[in-house]
Protein backbone atom coordinates (compact mmCIF):
# COMPACT_ATOMS: atom_id res chain seq x y z
CA UNK A 1 0.00 0.00 0.00
CA UNK A 2 1.01 3.41 -0.68
CA UNK A 3 2.43 5.12 2.27
CA UNK A 4 0.88 7.90 4.80
CA UNK A 5 0.86 9.44 7.85
CA UNK A 6 -2.29 8.78 10.47
CA UNK A 7 -3.88 11.10 12.80
CA UNK A 8 -6.18 10.09 15.32
CA UNK A 9 -8.32 12.95 15.94
CA UNK A 10 -10.05 13.88 19.43
CA UNK A 11 -12.80 16.84 18.08
CA UNK A 12 -14.48 18.66 15.19
CA UNK A 13 -11.70 21.45 15.53
CA UNK A 14 -8.82 19.05 15.59
CA UNK A 15 -10.03 17.13 11.96
CA UNK A 16 -11.13 20.19 10.19
CA UNK A 17 -7.46 21.53 11.08
CA UNK A 18 -6.28 18.78 9.37
CA UNK A 19 -8.10 18.90 6.63
CA UNK A 20 -7.56 22.74 6.09
CA UNK A 21 -3.95 21.65 6.47
CA UNK A 22 -3.43 19.19 3.87
CA UNK A 23 -6.98 19.72 1.89
CA UNK A 24 -7.10 16.89 -1.28
CA UNK A 25 -4.33 15.00 0.60
CA UNK A 26 -6.20 14.12 3.50
CA UNK A 27 -8.74 11.33 3.35
CA UNK A 28 -11.18 10.78 6.12
CA UNK A 29 -10.91 7.65 7.61
CA UNK A 30 -14.08 5.95 9.13
CA UNK A 31 -14.98 2.13 9.19
CA UNK A 32 -12.29 1.85 6.03
CA UNK A 33 -13.65 -0.91 4.31
CA UNK A 34 -13.90 1.20 1.00
CA UNK A 35 -11.17 3.53 1.68
CA UNK A 36 -8.37 1.28 2.46
CA UNK A 37 -9.27 -0.91 -0.44
CA UNK A 38 -9.41 2.16 -2.88
CA UNK A 39 -5.65 3.15 -1.29
CA UNK A 40 -4.31 -0.25 -1.72
CA UNK A 41 -5.77 -0.54 -4.84
CA UNK A 42 -4.20 2.77 -5.90
CA UNK A 43 -7.37 4.24 -6.78
CA UNK A 44 -7.43 7.26 -4.03
CA UNK A 45 -4.22 9.30 -3.18
CA UNK A 46 -3.68 10.21 -0.05
CA UNK A 47 -0.96 11.56 2.10
CA UNK A 48 -2.95 11.36 5.68
CA UNK A 49 -5.26 9.71 7.06
CA UNK A 50 -7.59 11.25 9.47
CA UNK A 51 -9.39 8.97 11.80
CA UNK A 52 -12.41 10.65 13.15
CA UNK A 53 -13.84 7.58 15.01
CA UNK A 54 -12.59 8.97 18.47
CA UNK A 55 -14.19 12.08 17.42
CA UNK A 56 -17.55 12.44 19.85
CA UNK A 57 -20.03 13.96 17.15
CA UNK A 58 -19.64 11.61 14.35
CA UNK A 59 -19.61 8.08 16.66
CA UNK A 60 -23.15 9.29 18.18
CA UNK A 61 -26.00 7.27 17.67
CA UNK A 62 -29.51 8.97 19.10
CA UNK A 63 -33.00 9.55 18.87
CA UNK A 64 -34.37 12.55 20.71
CA UNK A 65 -37.25 13.94 18.29
CA UNK A 66 -35.39 13.30 15.52
CA UNK A 67 -32.75 10.79 14.81
CA UNK A 68 -29.08 11.32 14.68
CA UNK A 69 -26.91 8.94 13.03
CA UNK A 70 -22.57 10.26 13.59
CA UNK A 71 -20.93 10.10 10.23
CA UNK A 72 -18.71 6.79 11.33
CA UNK A 73 -21.29 5.26 13.25
CA UNK A 74 -20.83 1.87 11.96
CA UNK A 75 -23.98 -0.34 10.28
CA UNK A 76 -24.64 -3.10 12.77
CA UNK A 77 -25.27 -0.23 16.01
CA UNK A 78 -27.76 1.21 13.38
CA UNK A 79 -29.80 -2.33 12.40
CA UNK A 80 -29.33 -3.12 16.36
CA UNK A 81 -31.11 0.09 17.49
CA UNK A 82 -34.61 0.31 18.97
CA UNK A 83 -35.74 3.27 17.72
CA UNK A 84 -33.78 2.75 14.12
CA UNK A 85 -36.09 -1.05 14.18
CA UNK A 86 -39.40 0.67 15.50
CA UNK A 87 -39.56 4.15 13.05
CA UNK A 88 -36.93 3.75 10.50
CA UNK A 89 -37.10 -0.03 9.14
CA UNK A 90 -36.19 0.69 5.59
CA UNK A 91 -32.63 2.00 7.37
CA UNK A 92 -32.55 -1.58 8.79
CA UNK A 93 -32.96 -3.24 5.26
CA UNK A 94 -30.43 -1.24 3.87
CA UNK A 95 -27.20 -1.71 6.79
CA UNK A 96 -27.84 -5.09 7.14
CA UNK A 97 -27.25 -5.96 3.34
CA UNK A 98 -23.79 -3.53 2.82
CA UNK A 99 -21.19 -5.96 2.93
CA UNK A 100 -21.50 -9.23 5.35
CA UNK A 101 -21.42 -8.98 8.72
CA UNK A 102 -17.73 -8.04 9.26
CA UNK A 103 -18.08 -5.05 6.92
CA UNK A 104 -20.59 -4.36 8.80
CA UNK A 105 -18.76 -3.92 12.01
CA UNK A 106 -17.08 -0.85 10.65
CA UNK A 107 -18.65 0.38 7.85
CA UNK A 108 -20.88 3.41 8.24
CA UNK A 109 -23.98 4.97 6.48
CA UNK A 110 -21.94 8.59 6.57
CA UNK A 111 -19.21 6.66 4.70
CA UNK A 112 -21.60 5.01 2.37
CA UNK A 113 -22.29 8.27 1.39
CA UNK A 114 -19.39 10.14 1.09
CA UNK A 115 -18.28 7.49 -0.85
CA UNK A 116 -20.92 8.26 -3.24
CA UNK A 117 -21.12 5.35 -5.19
CA UNK A 118 -23.89 5.48 -7.47
CA UNK A 119 -25.10 1.97 -6.07
CA UNK A 120 -25.06 2.74 -2.27
CA UNK A 121 -27.60 0.86 -0.52
CA UNK A 122 -27.98 3.78 2.14
CA UNK A 123 -28.11 6.76 0.29
CA UNK A 124 -31.84 6.25 -1.65
CA UNK A 125 -32.68 5.18 2.17
CA UNK A 126 -31.94 8.40 3.49
CA UNK A 127 -33.18 10.30 0.85
CA UNK A 128 -36.85 9.05 1.23
CA UNK A 129 -36.28 9.46 4.92
CA UNK A 130 -35.43 13.36 4.13
CA UNK A 131 -32.54 13.17 6.12
CA UNK A 132 -30.08 16.24 6.10
CA UNK A 133 -26.20 16.06 6.41
CA UNK A 134 -24.71 18.33 9.05
CA UNK A 135 -20.85 19.25 7.42
CA UNK A 136 -18.21 20.60 9.33
CA UNK A 137 -15.60 23.14 7.92
CA UNK A 138 -13.34 26.13 8.93
CA UNK A 139 -16.39 28.34 8.96
CA UNK A 140 -18.95 26.40 10.36
CA UNK A 141 -21.54 24.06 10.17
CA UNK A 142 -23.49 23.83 7.08
CA UNK A 143 -26.69 21.65 6.34
CA UNK A 144 -27.93 20.34 3.10
CA UNK A 145 -30.40 17.77 1.84
CA UNK A 146 -29.29 14.25 1.20
CA UNK A 147 -30.39 14.17 -2.21
CA UNK A 148 -28.09 17.29 -2.90
CA UNK A 149 -25.23 15.28 -1.13
CA UNK A 150 -23.85 13.28 -4.04
CA UNK A 151 -22.36 14.87 -7.72
CA UNK A 152 -20.82 12.39 -9.43
CA UNK A 153 -19.87 8.77 -8.75
CA UNK A 154 -17.24 9.22 -5.98
CA UNK A 155 -17.96 13.01 -5.44
CA UNK A 156 -19.45 14.96 -3.33
CA UNK A 157 -20.64 18.88 -2.53
CA UNK A 158 -17.71 18.80 0.51
CA UNK A 159 -14.95 20.68 0.06
CA UNK A 160 -11.73 19.66 0.84
CA UNK A 161 -11.60 20.92 4.01
CA UNK A 162 -15.21 19.84 5.15
CA UNK A 163 -16.27 16.82 6.85
CA UNK A 164 -19.70 15.57 7.18
CA UNK A 165 -20.45 15.09 10.66
CA UNK A 166 -23.91 13.49 11.29
CA UNK A 167 -27.43 12.41 9.62
CA UNK A 168 -30.25 14.03 10.88
CA UNK A 169 -33.67 12.29 9.91
CA UNK A 170 -37.07 13.31 11.19
CA UNK A 171 -39.55 10.77 13.08
CA UNK A 172 -42.21 9.58 10.60
CA UNK A 173 -45.72 11.00 10.87
CA UNK A 174 -48.11 8.14 12.85
CA UNK A 175 -49.16 6.31 9.74
CA UNK A 176 -45.70 6.11 7.89
CA UNK A 177 -43.58 3.31 6.83
CA UNK A 178 -40.45 2.87 4.74
CA UNK A 179 -38.72 0.10 2.84
CA UNK A 180 -35.61 -0.70 1.27
CA UNK A 181 -34.71 -3.46 -1.48
CA UNK A 182 -32.40 -4.03 -4.19
CA UNK A 183 -31.95 -6.82 -6.64
CA UNK A 184 -29.13 -8.95 -7.04
CA UNK A 185 -28.32 -11.97 -8.89
CA UNK A 186 -26.89 -13.73 -4.79
CA UNK A 187 -28.62 -13.75 -1.98
CA UNK A 188 -26.13 -11.54 -0.12
CA UNK A 189 -22.52 -9.83 -0.29
CA UNK A 190 -23.33 -7.83 -3.56
CA UNK A 191 -23.40 -5.02 -5.67
CA UNK A 192 -27.23 -3.82 -6.32
CA UNK A 193 -27.72 -3.98 -9.93
CA UNK A 194 -30.67 -1.79 -9.07
CA UNK A 195 -32.02 -0.45 -5.51
CA UNK A 196 -35.69 1.16 -4.80
CA UNK A 197 -36.69 2.38 -1.21
CA UNK A 198 -39.79 4.30 -0.85
CA UNK A 199 -41.64 6.08 2.31
CA UNK A 200 -45.28 6.24 2.97
CA UNK A 201 -47.25 7.59 4.81
CA UNK A 202 -51.06 6.93 4.47
CA UNK A 203 -54.36 8.17 5.80
CA UNK A 204 -55.38 7.04 9.12
CA UNK A 205 -57.85 4.35 7.22
CA UNK A 206 -54.95 3.33 5.46
CA UNK A 207 -57.12 4.15 1.79
CA UNK A 208 -55.15 7.43 0.23
CA UNK A 209 -51.94 8.00 0.28
CA UNK A 210 -51.15 11.66 2.27
CA UNK A 211 -46.96 11.69 0.53
CA UNK A 212 -44.63 9.75 -0.41
CA UNK A 213 -41.22 9.39 -1.18
CA UNK A 214 -39.28 7.42 -3.64
CA UNK A 215 -35.46 7.18 -4.12
CA UNK A 216 -33.46 4.46 -6.45
CA UNK A 217 -30.32 4.14 -6.78
CA UNK A 218 -27.13 1.95 -9.49
CA UNK A 219 -29.95 3.88 -12.70
CA UNK A 220 -27.81 7.29 -12.71
CA UNK A 221 -24.38 8.88 -11.79
CA UNK A 222 -25.55 9.55 -8.51
CA UNK A 223 -28.39 8.22 -6.26
CA UNK A 224 -32.15 9.74 -6.93
CA UNK A 225 -34.92 11.15 -5.86
CA UNK A 226 -37.59 10.03 -7.75
CA UNK A 227 -39.83 13.49 -7.58
CA UNK A 228 -42.40 13.17 -10.06
CA UNK A 229 -42.90 9.26 -8.92
CA UNK A 230 -43.43 10.61 -5.47
CA UNK A 231 -45.55 13.65 -5.77
CA UNK A 232 -48.18 11.61 -8.46
CA UNK A 233 -49.15 9.83 -4.98
CA UNK A 234 -50.12 12.29 -2.86
CA UNK A 235 -54.18 12.38 -2.25
CA UNK A 236 -54.27 9.05 -4.34
CA UNK A 237 -56.24 6.22 -3.10
CA UNK A 238 -54.03 3.12 -2.03
CA UNK A 239 -54.14 0.69 -5.26
CA UNK A 240 -52.37 -0.88 -7.72
CA UNK A 241 -53.30 1.81 -10.62
CA UNK A 242 -51.75 4.80 -8.30
CA UNK A 243 -48.91 2.54 -7.68
CA UNK A 244 -48.33 1.46 -11.47
CA UNK A 245 -48.44 5.77 -12.33
CA UNK A 246 -45.66 5.89 -9.70
CA UNK A 247 -43.73 3.07 -10.78
CA UNK A 248 -43.85 4.68 -14.47
CA UNK A 249 -42.85 7.78 -13.35
CA UNK A 250 -40.24 6.50 -11.58
CA UNK A 251 -38.64 4.69 -14.29
CA UNK A 252 -38.89 7.91 -16.83
CA UNK A 253 -35.67 9.26 -14.86
CA UNK A 254 -33.79 6.21 -15.00
CA UNK A 255 -30.62 6.64 -17.04
CA UNK A 256 -29.11 3.72 -16.53
CA UNK A 257 -26.05 2.16 -18.35
CA UNK A 258 -25.33 -1.42 -19.29
CA UNK A 259 -22.94 -2.85 -17.71
CA UNK A 260 -21.16 -7.00 -16.31
CA UNK A 261 -24.20 -6.53 -13.57
CA UNK A 262 -27.12 -5.59 -15.88
CA UNK A 263 -27.84 -3.79 -19.12
CA UNK A 264 -29.41 -0.77 -19.36
CA UNK A 265 -33.05 -2.19 -20.87
CA UNK A 266 -32.92 -4.72 -17.30
CA UNK A 267 -32.23 -2.00 -15.15
CA UNK A 268 -35.16 0.49 -16.16
CA UNK A 269 -37.80 -2.96 -16.03
CA UNK A 270 -35.98 -3.25 -12.69
CA UNK A 271 -36.79 0.34 -11.23
CA UNK A 272 -40.56 -0.61 -11.74
CA UNK A 273 -40.67 -3.78 -10.63
CA UNK A 274 -38.78 -3.04 -7.24
CA UNK A 275 -40.34 0.68 -6.98
CA UNK A 276 -43.45 -1.32 -6.71
CA UNK A 277 -42.17 -3.52 -4.69
CA UNK A 278 -40.96 -0.86 -1.91
CA UNK A 279 -44.21 0.79 -1.81
CA UNK A 280 -46.20 -2.08 -1.19
CA UNK A 281 -43.26 -3.45 1.71
CA UNK A 282 -43.83 0.38 3.34
CA UNK A 283 -47.67 -0.37 2.90
CA UNK A 284 -47.69 -3.32 4.46
CA UNK A 285 -45.86 -2.49 6.98
CA UNK A 286 -48.38 0.33 7.77
CA UNK A 287 -50.79 -1.96 7.84
CA UNK A 288 -48.97 -4.50 10.29
CA UNK A 289 -48.48 -1.43 12.63
CA UNK A 290 -44.61 -1.64 12.09
CA UNK B 1 8.32 6.38 4.39
CA UNK B 2 6.14 7.36 7.06
CA UNK B 3 7.34 7.30 10.78
CA UNK B 4 6.36 4.19 12.37
CA UNK B 5 3.61 4.66 14.54
CA UNK B 6 3.98 3.08 18.18
CA UNK B 7 0.49 0.59 19.29
CA UNK B 8 -0.63 -1.18 22.46
CA UNK B 9 -3.60 -2.91 22.50
CA UNK B 10 -4.24 -6.88 23.82
CA UNK B 11 -3.80 -9.77 21.53
CA UNK B 12 -5.64 -12.95 22.73
CA UNK B 13 -5.69 -12.13 26.31
CA UNK B 14 -2.21 -10.62 26.36
CA UNK B 15 -1.03 -6.65 26.30
CA UNK B 16 1.25 -6.21 23.17
CA UNK B 17 2.41 -3.44 21.75
CA UNK B 18 4.33 -3.11 18.84
CA UNK B 19 5.91 -0.42 15.45
CA UNK B 20 4.20 -0.06 12.31
CA UNK B 21 3.76 1.81 9.35
CA UNK B 22 0.25 3.31 9.30
CA UNK B 23 -0.01 2.02 5.67
CA UNK B 24 0.28 -1.54 7.34
CA UNK B 25 -3.11 -3.62 7.41
CA UNK B 26 -4.12 -5.05 10.85
CA UNK B 27 -3.54 -8.29 8.75
CA UNK B 28 -0.07 -7.42 7.51
CA UNK B 29 0.81 -6.87 11.17
CA UNK B 30 -0.66 -9.78 12.71
CA UNK B 31 1.15 -12.27 10.24
CA UNK B 32 4.57 -10.00 9.42
CA UNK B 33 4.88 -8.16 12.40
CA UNK B 34 3.82 -10.43 15.38
CA UNK B 35 3.92 -13.84 13.66
CA UNK B 36 0.24 -14.67 14.13
CA UNK B 37 -0.42 -16.55 10.78
CA UNK B 38 -3.61 -18.12 11.63
CA UNK B 39 -5.64 -15.25 9.97
CA UNK B 40 -5.10 -15.36 6.08
CA UNK B 41 -4.66 -13.15 3.09
CA UNK B 42 -7.25 -14.28 0.32
CA UNK B 43 -8.95 -11.27 -1.52
CA UNK B 44 -7.49 -8.13 0.54
CA UNK B 45 -10.48 -6.55 -0.33
CA UNK B 46 -13.60 -7.49 2.07
CA UNK B 47 -15.10 -9.99 0.10
CA UNK B 48 -13.46 -13.14 1.02
CA UNK B 49 -13.47 -13.26 5.27
CA UNK B 50 -10.10 -15.21 5.31
CA UNK B 51 -8.86 -12.62 7.52
CA UNK B 52 -11.42 -12.38 10.01
CA UNK B 53 -10.65 -11.19 13.60
CA UNK B 54 -12.70 -10.19 16.27
CA UNK B 55 -12.27 -6.50 17.46
CA UNK B 56 -14.18 -5.51 20.87
CA UNK B 57 -16.26 -8.20 20.31
CA UNK B 58 -17.05 -7.89 16.80
CA UNK B 59 -15.91 -9.58 13.49
CA UNK B 60 -13.93 -7.50 11.06
CA UNK B 61 -12.17 -8.26 8.10
CA UNK B 62 -8.38 -7.44 9.33
CA UNK B 63 -7.35 -6.75 5.42
CA UNK B 64 -9.99 -3.52 5.87
CA UNK B 65 -8.54 -2.41 9.01
CA UNK B 66 -5.61 -0.37 10.16
CA UNK B 67 -2.52 -2.08 12.35
CA UNK B 68 -2.41 1.97 13.86
CA UNK B 69 -6.51 1.31 14.80
CA UNK B 70 -5.81 -0.98 17.16
CA UNK B 71 -4.78 0.89 19.88
CA UNK B 72 -6.42 0.29 23.08
CA UNK B 73 -8.54 -2.83 21.10
CA UNK B 74 -9.17 -6.54 22.37
CA UNK B 75 -8.03 -8.21 19.72
CA UNK B 76 -9.32 -12.05 19.59
CA UNK B 77 -7.50 -13.91 16.44
CA UNK B 78 -7.54 -18.06 15.64
CA UNK B 79 -4.29 -18.72 17.95
CA UNK B 80 -6.21 -17.75 20.76
CA UNK B 81 -9.38 -19.69 20.14
CA UNK B 82 -7.94 -23.69 21.87
CA UNK B 83 -7.17 -23.36 25.42
CA UNK B 84 -4.38 -26.17 27.00
CA UNK B 85 -7.30 -27.96 27.60
CA UNK B 86 -8.50 -29.11 24.53
CA UNK B 87 -9.84 -27.58 21.14
CA UNK B 88 -12.85 -24.93 21.22
CA UNK B 89 -16.58 -26.67 20.50
CA UNK B 90 -16.18 -25.05 17.04
CA UNK B 91 -12.54 -26.16 16.05
CA UNK B 92 -14.05 -29.85 17.33
CA UNK B 93 -17.08 -29.89 15.28
CA UNK B 94 -15.21 -28.21 11.97
CA UNK B 95 -13.15 -31.54 12.34
CA UNK B 96 -16.08 -34.28 12.66
CA UNK B 97 -17.69 -32.89 10.23
CA UNK B 98 -14.71 -32.59 7.69
CA UNK B 99 -15.64 -28.93 7.15
CA UNK B 100 -12.82 -28.13 5.74
CA UNK B 101 -10.35 -29.56 2.50
CA UNK B 102 -7.46 -27.22 1.84
CA UNK B 103 -7.97 -25.03 5.01
CA UNK B 104 -6.93 -21.40 3.85
CA UNK B 105 -11.17 -20.27 4.79
CA UNK B 106 -10.95 -22.36 8.03
CA UNK B 107 -9.68 -19.58 10.82
CA UNK B 108 -11.93 -16.86 9.25
CA UNK B 109 -14.81 -19.01 9.51
CA UNK B 110 -13.93 -20.40 13.18
CA UNK B 111 -13.73 -16.66 14.19
CA UNK B 112 -16.77 -15.62 12.70
CA UNK B 113 -18.55 -18.37 13.95
CA UNK B 114 -17.16 -17.80 17.17
CA UNK B 115 -18.25 -13.89 16.82
CA UNK B 116 -21.97 -15.29 15.72
CA UNK B 117 -22.02 -17.47 18.84
CA UNK B 118 -21.43 -14.88 21.65
CA UNK B 119 -24.07 -13.19 20.29
CA UNK B 120 -26.56 -15.93 19.32
CA UNK B 121 -26.30 -19.26 20.77
CA UNK B 122 -29.09 -20.63 19.20
CA UNK B 123 -29.18 -19.66 15.35
CA UNK B 124 -31.56 -20.88 12.81
CA UNK B 125 -29.39 -22.51 10.00
CA UNK B 126 -30.43 -19.49 7.57
CA UNK B 127 -29.26 -17.17 10.43
CA UNK B 128 -25.76 -18.55 10.18
CA UNK B 129 -25.37 -19.10 6.68
CA UNK B 130 -26.52 -15.01 6.93
CA UNK B 131 -23.88 -14.47 8.91
CA UNK B 132 -21.57 -16.20 7.24
CA UNK B 133 -21.81 -14.77 4.06
CA UNK B 134 -18.61 -12.58 4.22
CA UNK B 135 -16.64 -16.17 4.29
CA UNK B 136 -16.16 -18.01 1.33
CA UNK B 137 -15.07 -21.52 0.93
CA UNK B 138 -14.36 -22.95 -2.43
CA UNK B 139 -14.05 -26.41 -1.23
CA UNK B 140 -17.04 -27.56 1.13
CA UNK B 141 -19.92 -26.09 -0.71
CA UNK B 142 -20.85 -24.49 2.68
CA UNK B 143 -23.23 -27.27 4.16
CA UNK B 144 -20.24 -29.42 6.48
CA UNK B 145 -19.69 -25.72 7.84
CA UNK B 146 -23.25 -24.37 8.56
CA UNK B 147 -24.07 -28.24 10.38
CA UNK B 148 -20.31 -27.91 12.23
CA UNK B 149 -21.18 -24.12 13.69
CA UNK B 150 -25.06 -25.67 14.76
CA UNK B 151 -23.49 -28.48 16.12
CA UNK B 152 -20.96 -26.34 18.36
CA UNK B 153 -23.54 -24.09 18.95
CA UNK B 154 -25.44 -26.97 20.72
CA UNK B 155 -22.40 -27.53 23.00
CA UNK B 156 -22.20 -23.72 23.55
CA UNK B 157 -25.84 -23.98 24.75
CA UNK B 158 -25.38 -27.13 27.05
CA UNK B 159 -21.90 -25.69 29.06
CA UNK B 160 -24.31 -22.48 30.17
Amino acid sequence: MQAFDYVAAKSLSEAVDLLTKYRDQARILGGGTDLIVQVRENRRPVGVMVDIKGVPEVNTLSYNGSLEIGASVPCYKIYSNREVKSKFPALVDATSIIGGVQIQSRASVGGNLCNASPAADSIPVLIVLGAQCAIEGPSGERSIAVEDFCTAPGQTVLESNELLVKLVIPTPAPNASSFYLRFIPRNEMDIAVVGAGAAVELSADHQTFVSARIALGAVAPTPLFAAAASSVLAGKPVSDESIEEACEAAKGIATPISDMRGTAAQRTHLVGVLTRRALNGAINRIKEGN
Amino acid sequence: MSRKAHVQTQINGENVEFLCEPRQSMLEVLRDELDLTGAKEGCNNGNCGACTIIVDGRPVDSCCMLGVEAEGKEVQTIEGVATPEGLHPLQQKFLEHAALQCGICTPGFIMNSKALLEENSNPTEKEVRFWLAGNLCRCTGYDKIVRAVLDAAEITRANH
